[in-house]
């Protein structure tokens, strides 16, 4: 599915990411933790293709070279990013944003637009799945939104485009204890075993759900360490400290 | 008395080269560039008295609309051409100009298959159908080739109600005391330069009057095409609403791709009685010329509605996105008590295009009310100022004014200038006036690009969302038009 070599990127000739490597097979989920500052969002917008880094190392997505593609069409390869910062998008409704973008998406996959009765099935349909209320829909996509709505809204996104890569960069955060469970019940329903998933977050709690196949722990710019879910009881446990004094 | 505003200095977009993406503004193909190959009647070139008893003599006139001209014309004669618009005009050679072409065998039309099918097919490639049974959603539309109307559609049904739509030169033969007793009120042929000119030599246009208590049933449009070349384009819109009548008007406007930049100088008089309601619409799309600023129309309208009526209401909608220079102010004067104004404006200057475009208001009557949405859109290289008048008299007590004009700037070549004017003179006036720049974030572009639109449709979009509190003012089917113009104007803009 992905594979990333040797991945450096910086901004302004100051690194960022410095020599990371990382696979994920079909099916998988995996896990990035690490402290504030340690590149994880760097990773993951280097991966959706977002200008102004100095990129350096191969990424295969799928049999593609990754890093030669313009953003969209890595989306339309099935790349999905649900951002740590969504952006408001004032005038758009959610809804005529995700005709567009389906419909681009679609047709990027040799599929034909769908007529708006279909789209709009499909559309309630996932809105159901994250329990996005019907009326987030008609309003501007994440204008005005709590943070923990903005959120559910990335998830409810995903669920439309039904990508094969999905990047869940700290979607637990500012999320409540029931929006969590709701949101990881949405990914376990969406798991497939043809798509992955690379979570970055800090805290257990959106692991204990999802139970990922592989945990890696991201320290200055690159992987450090990878286990199992294990690992992630360990860091809880004991934070970060004891991996800086063994690696750094 | 509040006045909330931002200093009448210019807001330029001084960023540097940050995003190559929002730069390349090429030049995107004109859709409706296309030349009819139309047999025309036209006057020769130049602009004298006698072009002009040729015109009103041609078009068999009354006297005193004859003597009227003149007047017009002798007093344009003494005016300077107006220089305080934020636009660089090239002198125009008024003597190069052909002031009348009207399709040959224009004898009135007793159906629809009487009309040159070279004509029906202008319009049908225009995606304006004529045929009354194809108009959807009961749209009754009149249509003006260069200097003349070439066909009024709906009529009979509408003359049913009493309302009367249907061509100027029309209305002047059939209804010459209505015509006698608005015409120029509204616009004075001393008001203005261009309005001047237009007043001398204008050839047709349309003429709509609603009576008392009607509502009429459809909206009522105009569409312009200039396909004669060396022409100019001088059309004259009347619309009379009587006491407690209501009209939505929408005017749409193209011309075919040429060389030479073409002058169009129009001028719109409304008149709203009382309890009446005028909406009037224009989508402009003239051609704007090429990216290096070659050819392409001059856009000089003088547009004034007047509340005559107590809770009279007019309401102007524009979304302009042709012309190669547009020069235009759409206006309210609100004289009857409790009246209302509205202005609501998408204005988009791409490629080498200058606009210069705003609104005067002037409160005449107490509790009147006036509400303005200005939304700008430069790209390229370029230029769009939005320019606003907002007088209250003495005699407006409790006068409401809100404006609101914003710009939206694409690329680091292109400007966005804002003038705002006022003169208060009513102390308990409520005055406020917002004005924000804007470019598109980046990270705006890339979040829509990550969910796979490519930069084009992003910024389609995004621009859509920007204008839509405009948009929404538009009548349906038109604002669906609208948005896709918006998006074709700025195709090729970018990537
Ligand atoms: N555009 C930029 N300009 C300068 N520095 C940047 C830029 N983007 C990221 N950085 C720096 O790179 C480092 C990594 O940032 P990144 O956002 O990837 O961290 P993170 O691991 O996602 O942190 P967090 O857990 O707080 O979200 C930080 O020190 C950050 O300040
Ligand atoms: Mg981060």
């Amino acid at each position: 599915m992905l594979e990333i070599i040797d991945l450096h990127a910086s901004v302004d000739d100051k690194p960022i990411l410095k020599g990371l490597n990382l696979q994920i097979r079909p099916g998988e989920v995996h896990a990035i933790m690490g402290p504030n500052g340690s590149g994880k969002s760097t990773l993951s917008h280097v991966l959706a293709g977002r200008p102004g880094y100095d990129v350096r190392g191969s990424v295969r997505f799928n049999g593609q070279d990754l890093l030669d593609l313009a953003p969209e069409e890595r989306a339309w390869a099935g790349l999905f990013l649900a951002f740590q910062y969504p952006v408001e998008i004032p005038g758009v409704s959610n809804t005529n944003f995700m005709r567009s973008a389906l419909n681009q998406v679609r047709n990027q996959r040799g599929l034909s637009a769908l007529e708006a009765g279909d789209f709009l099935k499909i559309m309630r349909e996932k809105a159901a799945l994250v329990q996005l209320d019907p009326s987030f829909l008609s309003r501007p996509v994440n204008l005005g939104f709590s943070g923990g709505e903005k959120k559910r809204n990335e998830i409810f996104q995903m669920a439309m485009l039904d990508p094969r890569l999905a990047i869940l960069d700290e979607t637990d955060s500012g999320l409540d204890i029931d929006a969590l469970r709701i949101v990881a019940e949405g990914v376990q329903k969406l798991r497939r075993e043809d798509n992955s998933f690379l979570v970055i977050t800090h805290y257990q709690r959106l692991l204990d759900h999802l139970k990922p196949d592989i945990v890696h722990v991201l320290m200055d710019g690159k992987i450090i360490r990878t286990g199992d879910h294990t690992l992630a009881l360990e860091l809880e446990e004991k934070g970060y400290d004891w991996l800086k004094a063994k690696f750094v | 008395m509040r006045v909330d505003h931002t200093d009448p200095v210019p807001v330029v977009n001084d960023k540097p080269e940050e995003d190559v993406l929002l730069n390349k503004w090429a030049e995107q193909d004109y859709e409706f560039g296309f030349i009819s190959n139309i047999e025309q009647d036209i006057v020769p070139k130049g602009l004298s008295e006698e072009v002009i008893r040729w015109i009103s003599a041609h078009k068999e006139e009354p006297s005193w609309l004859l003597d009227w001209r003149l007047k017009a014309y002798r007093h344009w004669l003494t005016m300077p051409s107006p220089q305080w618009a934020h636009l660089e005009i090239p002198a125009i050679d008024f003597q190069n100009i052909s002031y009348y072409a009207a399709p040959k065998a224009n004898a009135k039309l007793n159906s629809l298959d009487e009309l040159d099918p070279e004509i029906k097919s202008t319009y049908d490639k225009l995606g304006i159908p004529l045929e009354e049974q194809l108009i959807l959603a009961g749209v009754a539309v009149d249509a003006v080739l260069d200097s003349v109307s070439v066909v009024t559609t709906y009529k009979e049904k509408l003359a049913e109600k009493g309302i009367i739509f249907c061509s100027f030169s029309e209305a002047v033969r059939e209804h010459p005391e209505l015509v006698r007793k608005h015409l120029g009120k509204v616009v004075p042929y001393t008001d203005n330069y261009y309005a001047a000119l237009n007043s001398a030599v204008f050839s047709d246009g349309s003429f709509v009057y609603i009576p008392k208590g009607v509502r009429c049933p459809m909206e009522l449009s105009t569409y312009f095409r200039i396909n004669a070349a060396g022409t100019g384009q001088f059309e004259r819109t009347l619309i009379v609403a009587d006491d407690e009548a209501y009209v939505s008007y929408l005017e749409g406007c193209t011309a075919p791709k040429r060389d030479e930049n073409q002058l169009h100088a129009a001028v719109v008089e409304l008149v709203a009685l009382n309890r009446s309601e005028i909406r009037y619409a224009t989508v402009q799309n003239w051609y704007p010329g090429d990216a290096n600023g070659i050819g392409g129309i001059y856009n000089f309208v003088t547009k004034r509605g007047i509340c005559q009526g107590v809770s009279s209401k007019i309401s102007w909608t524009q979304v302009e996105t042709g012309s190669a220079i547009t020069w235009k102010y759409p206006s309210v004067v609100l004289l009857g008590d409790r009246s209302t104004g509205e202005f609501y404006s998408v204005a988009l200057a791409a490629r080498a295009q200058q606009a210069d475009t705003g609104t005067k208001m002037i409160h005449i009557c107490k509790d009147t009310t006036r509400r303005i949405v200005s939304k700008g859109i430069s790209a390229g290289r370029g230029q769009n100022a939005y320019r606003g008048l907002v007088k209250v008299r003495e005699s407006a007590t409790n006068a409401r004014n809100y404006s609101q004009c914003d710009s939206l700037l694409m690329g680091d070549r292109c400007g966005a200038h804002t003038y705002p004017y006022f003169e208060i003179n009513c102390p308990d006036a409520q005055v406020e006036h917002e004005a924000t720049t804007s470019k598109i974030e980046e990270d705006l572009l890339y979040y829509c690009q990550q969910r796979g639109l490519p930069t084009e449709e992003a910024i389609a979009l995004i621009v859509n969302g920007y204008a839509k509190e405009v948009l929404d003012k538009l009548p349906m089917e038109f604002a669906v038009e609208a948005r896709k113009l918006l998006a074709i104007s700025l195709e090729g803009s970018v990537g």
